[in-house]
């Protein structure tokens, strides 16, 4: 395989996960607003919206007031926003186009149009009564992708490639969700039990699509502990580290297997997944919920260039 | 517009308005159709192209836009009679070609005989002065071939334009017929049509025929293209992966070793066959244009050392020169022994003085062409265009009469197309796809056809409003 094309399928991935991710954070900062009565404390919401995705600069580049349209239609359909989700869409579509002939005509067919019926439906700015239905055409777009990806691909380095860079992205994605909303989860007691706190634990669940399994898991009760044990080191639930980083670890092995040998970034990657397996969430929260998080950020970023350097993405 | 359009060849039907036999048994099953239902199936063409893809980037005004080429979905029948014969001269054609390439790169007979005036070569850039002496791997230069015919009677095929570079629109062909399938079973178990979906499998057996001696027993082959933005990516990557080839780009590639080399996740990695989408003049910036970001340096060292095939060759532009062109029947005699069996297209060389007169006379009823243009820019079409336009070409005409050949305006056979109103005849042209080998020389039964689809129109070109459509050579 091409070093350019395992680095297009890798990015193809990241770009599909990270415009998914956008998708339900602004589902969420929206869902916020509604409940929120004063506008301030909605500007709050859609503020943290943007500190998420890293936005916030860029938008307030654009943009002197803040409110839900105008950030809305700056994450989805702007087009001088490098990441917006229609941009991001057509990044993952330009590099499926760069892979062609390492993806199935069906994963191919399935991004592409993904990117025309989100050009379509994004072509005028959006307005609050049809956000839902875009935020949902997202989402569906986004499994439909992978389900062509999961029923069609032959399972060798082209898929472990893909699924590396989908886990990558998401594991970086919980953990920044998670940071930005860290000091909810403090385990403050004058908090406990306010309706605040409910909220926005409910919140931060929303944004990972966890607060089914939560609920189910814990028979309703909003712990901040619980949360973050969750949201972290529950294996079960697709969107925590510790799943994200035992999928990097089963399909770097796959790539070891393949190619007959180990790289750099394995090596990388065992000491971030033993830690993550080692580490209780008394002792996260010991050593502080943000350190631990920023350093695996940090971790997670280290991984995805040593891939790229190990398997010759570029020149 | 004249006699272009009056006295026309319809493939379709006979001057009487009865049906040709060739489009029988397709007039009955369209004429039982629902009118309705063919208008959403038309519809539903569009979509099916745009949804798998198949777009075509413009130049000029629209850069980087990808637009879809125009289906029309009545398709374009050929009789295995007919198509006998056309093989035959195809084959004919090609072969010639390609020995007066070996020729032109070794001893130029041809011009020794008198018969090619020596600064047809000197002064054409697409001669390659880096490949005299050398024998690509297997004797083959031209690997793949498109020949462009018009016709314009019964019998009358001729060849409009040969393409000898590195011929576009084979995806137009499998992809126009994967959609009639589609959208038209039933037609294809009541009409015995040739399949030409193997002509991928064929490419790479033809092409790693002409592996080079350093390759293993199964040669690597790579589609080299100069990447998305290309206006041909689509069929770039549809031909890599429907071949089970790598498809690469310049970056990708490095020469050490004396071999090219492709940069894979496990390192770098010899490749034996490089059917390459890129112009000559991209193809290795210490040999030719050194800006180029598209190609491999140092690949022709490699190349004439024997380490890689390059289909097609370097330098076999100059066998499909305009200019040249007009030579093509003394060509053929030359090489084959043999009258030619296609003819071309009358045609003056501008650059000679007295069919320069001759062409400054009769304008308005001529096509003149750039000699190195292609895609139907910088074209006059004579009776087509106003004084105005006359005038302005008459001038530069004169300015520089040598970059200029004119033909007649042909009464270009016309075949139907699916319109609101119901079947209107187009004119077309056709672009069967020639590979060759050592192996011999291999004709995929169909091709591309072209259609005009403005009424009237003579020109087919995608870049300039054409379509196409599906081509049908019927079984024996």
């Amino acid at each position: 395989m091409l070093g350019r094309a395992a680095n297009g399928v890798y990015w193809m991935a990241r770009y599909l996960e990270r415009a998914e991710n956008i998708a339900r954070l602004i589902d969420v900062g929206f869902h916020l607003a509604l409940t929120r009565g004063s506008r301030a404390s909605q500007e709050e919401e859609w503020r943290s919206v943007l500190t998420t995705t890293g936005q916030e600069a860029a938008f307030l580049a654009r943009h002197q007031e803040l409110s839900g349209p105008l950030v809305f239609n700056f994450l989805l359909r702007d087009r001088e926003n490098l990441g917006s989700v229609l941009q991001m869409v057509e990044a993952a579509r330009t590099n499926a186009r760069v892979v062609r002939t390492s993806i199935t005509n069906e994963v191919w067919e399935a991004i592409n149009e993904t990117w025309m019926v989100l050009c379509d439906l994004m072509a005028c700015p959006v307005g609050e009564t049809s956000l839902g239905e875009v935020l949902s055409t997202i989402r569906r777009q986004a499994a439909l992708v992978r389900g062509a990806m999961e029923g069609s691909m032959l399972r060798n380095e082209v898929f472990n490639f893909a699924r590396i860079g989908t886990f990558i992205e998401r594991a970086d994605n919980t953990a920044r969700i998670l940071d930005v909303k860290y000091y909810v989860l403090l385990p403050s007691v004058a908090w406990v039990g306010s309706s605040l706190d409910n909220v926005q634990w409910d919140t931060l669940l929303r944004s990972v699509a966890g607060n089914r399994a939560y609920s189910w898991l814990n028979a309703g009760a909003m712990d901040p502990r619980d949360i973050a044990q969750f949201l972290i080191l529950d294996s079960r639930f697709p969107r925590s580290l510790a799943f994200c980083f035992e999928k990097l670890r089963s399909n770097m092995a796959g790539l070891a297997k393949q190619y007959g040998g180990e790289a750099h970034a394995h090596q990388l990657l065992r000491d971030a997944g033993s830690r993550l397996n080692e580490l209780t969430i008394e002792q996260i929260f010991e050593g502080g919920l943000h350190e631990f998080l920023q350093d695996y950020i940090g971790r997670t970023y280290r991984i995805g260039e040593a891939i790229s350097a190990d398997y010759r993405f570029v020149n | 517009m004249s006699s272009a359009s009056g006295s026309r060849y319809d493939e379709m039907l006979h001057e009487d308005g009865s049906v040709r036999p060739a489009y029988v048994d397709f007039r009955s099953w369209y004429d039982g159709q629902d009118t309705a239902w063919l208008r959403r199936q038309d519809a539903a063409a569009e979509r099916f192209f745009r949804r798998i893809g198949i777009t075509f980037n413009v130049y000029g005004d629209d850069a980087g836009e990808e637009r879809l080429i125009p289906f029309d979905m009545i398709p374009r029948i050929i009789t295995a009679r007919e198509w006998r014969k056309l093989t035959r001269g195809i084959e004919q054609r090609v072969r010639a070609i390609n020995a007066f390439l070996q020729d032109l790169y070794h001893r130029q007979e041809i011009v020794k005989a008198g018969r090619l005036p020596v600064h047809f070569l000197r002064e054409n850039q697409a001669f390659l002065p880096q490949m005299i002496g050398f024998t690509p791997p297997g004797g083959v230069y031209t690997h793949i071939v498109g020949i462009d015919l018009v016709r314009t009677g019964p019998d009358e095929f001729l060849v409009l334009e040969d393409n000898a570079r590195t011929p576009s629109g084979v995806s137009y062909m499998l992809e126009n017929r994967e959609t009639m399938m589609a959208m038209f079973p039933e037609l294809f178990t009541k009409i015995p049509v040739r399949p030409v979906s193997d002509y991928p499998r064929r490419l790479a057996r033809s092409l790693r025929a002409c592996a080079p001696a350093c390759a293993g027993p199964r040669p690597s082959v790579a589609v080299l293209t100069p990447g998305i933005y290309n206006s041909a990516y689509f069929e770039h990557a549809f031909l890599a992966d429907q071949m089970g080839a790598e498809l690469v780009e310049g970056s990708d590639l490095r020469v050490s070793g004396g071999r090219v080399q492709m940069r894979t996740t496990e390192g770098y990695k010899p490749v034996d066959v490089i059917y390459r989408r890129v112009d000559d003049n991209y193809l290795d910036p210490l040999s030719f244009n050194p800006d180029s970001v598209l190609g491999v340096a140092g690949i022709m060292d490699v190349y004439r050392a024997g380490g890689v095939t390059i289909a097609n060759a370097p330098g076999t532009g100059i066998a499909d020169d305009k200019a040249i062109y007009s030579f093509m029947p003394d060509i053929v005699e030359f090489y084959t022994g043999e009258k030619p069996l296609l003819q071309n297209v009358p045609t003056w060389r501008c650059s000679e003085p007295e069919a320069l007169r001759y062409v400054l006379d009769n304008l308005s009823e001529l096509v003149v062409k750039e000699v190195h243009g292609s895609g139907g820019y910088g074209m006059l079409i004579g009776p087509a265009s106003s004084r105005k336009e006359l005038a302005r070409f008459e001038a530069k005409l004169r300015a520089k009469p040598e970059n200029y050949i004119a033909q007649p305006t042909l009464a270009l056979s016309s075949v139907p197309i699916f319109t609101r109103e119901g079947l209107a005849p187009r004119h077309v042209d056709l672009r069967p796809f020639v590979l060759v080998s050592p192996d011999g020389i291999d004709i995929t039964p169909g091709g591309l056809t072209r259609v005009a689809l403005k009424k009237g129109s003579l020109v087919v070109n995608s870049s300039q409003g054409g379509g196409t459509k599906d081509s049908w050579v019927l079984d024996e």
